[in-house]
């Protein structure tokens, strides 16, 4: 079965990123009022897979051995079916 | 005494080192491409540059070539593991040094001198410093801002793992002074073992007077008198 595996990984709550408040401070500077921006870098990896377990336990090894670092990152998936 | 300087794509510092180790001080060493393999070697220089284009996370991608399981029987070996700038953070995506190198908390790359201190001098790369020195090397990146969490710090400091700090040219640890926004100032810190040293400073281009510093030439210099000193055993395989 082929599966679409969304991953998308951003820095741990509480943990100062100066890429999302100058982009924060930006939006403020032409008239949006934020309360708070956080960014997050998303994969889309196509892959079979027996199940869709599977394909998210396949998920969660690329992040924890490549896509994030478990040092600053956390990660959230999602999977459907193509 | 022969050391290996590993060459990835996008090295940039690899020949700055070859001159220094072979041209100043006058000891083998070879630049080696990535998909080689590291035998015979008493120590291994990860330099700076942009492996892979910094892609994903700067150093995430070298870190997992196969190379690296070279470095890290030799780090078990006991050999000296210098990793400077982009080696630094290869390091630490390797899991050989703890923490992470995050976007300097102003979010751009910051080419220039600093000021350091010493703050263990009883490691394979600090011998011929004394605690408490003050030295020049410069910096040049974008991802230097040292992070670690509160159980590991607390680990780095109990068991002297930190070695350089961001200071005044006094030596005052201060935060207008701390370049990158890296916790506590570090500058460079040491693995549990002591044998593997990343540093965001290059020692190589503070190597020579001309320069402007040589301090950094007695970091090479300390790592080679260690690596002359220590048992050579056979580097095993896994």
């Amino acid at each position: 079965m082929t599966y679409i595996v969304d991953i998308t990984v951003r820095l741990k709550d509480g943990m100062r990123d100066p890429e999302a408040s100058t982009i924060k401070r930006s939006l403020e500077q032409i008239g949006f009022e934020t309360q708070r921006l956080t960014l997050a870098k998303q994969f889309r990896v196509t892959i079979d897979a027996e199940s869709e377990d599977a394909a998210r336990e396949q998920g969660r090894e690329m992040c924890e051995r490549l896509l994030a670092n478990p040092v600053i990152h956390d990660y959230t998936i999602r999977v459907v079916r193509e | 005494m022969k050391f290996a300087i590993i060459q990835f794509g996008g090295s940039n510092c690899d020949y700055d080192v070859e001159y220094v180790l072979t041209e100043i001080i006058g000891i083998d060493a070879s630049i080696v491409w990535y998909k080689e393999r590291l035998n015979g070697y008493d120590g291994v220089v990860i330099p700076g540059g942009f492996s892979y284009g910094d892609y994903l996370r700067a150093g995430a991608i070298a870190a997992r070539t196969e190379i690296m399981q070279d470095v890290r029987r030799m780090a078990r070996y006991g050999r000296p593991v210098l990793g400077i700038c982009n080696g630094f953070q290869i390091l630490t995506e390797s899991g050989l040094l703890p923490g992470a190198l995050m976007l300097n908390n102003y979010p751009k790359f910051i080419c220039r001198w600093t000021h350091l201190r010493v703050e263990n001098d009883a490691t394979p790369f600090t011998g011929r410093f004394k605690k408490g020195d003050v030295i020049q090397m410069p910096i040049a990146h974008k991802e230097g801002n040292y992070y670690a969490d509160n159980q590991t710090l607390q680990r780095l400091k109990e068991r002297g793992m930190i070695v350089l700090r961001y200071t005044d040219e006094k030596g005052e640890v201060r935060e207008d002074v701390n370049p990158n926004g890296s916790v506590e100032n570090i500058a460079g810190i040491l693995n549990e073992h002591g044998n593997v040293l990343g540093l965001m400073p290059h020692p190589e281009r503070a190597s020579e007077e001309i320069l402007g510093s040589a301090d950094g030439l007695n970091i090479f210099n300390s790592m080679i008198e260690y690596a002359e000193g220590i048992a050579t055993d056979e580097i095993g395989e896994d």
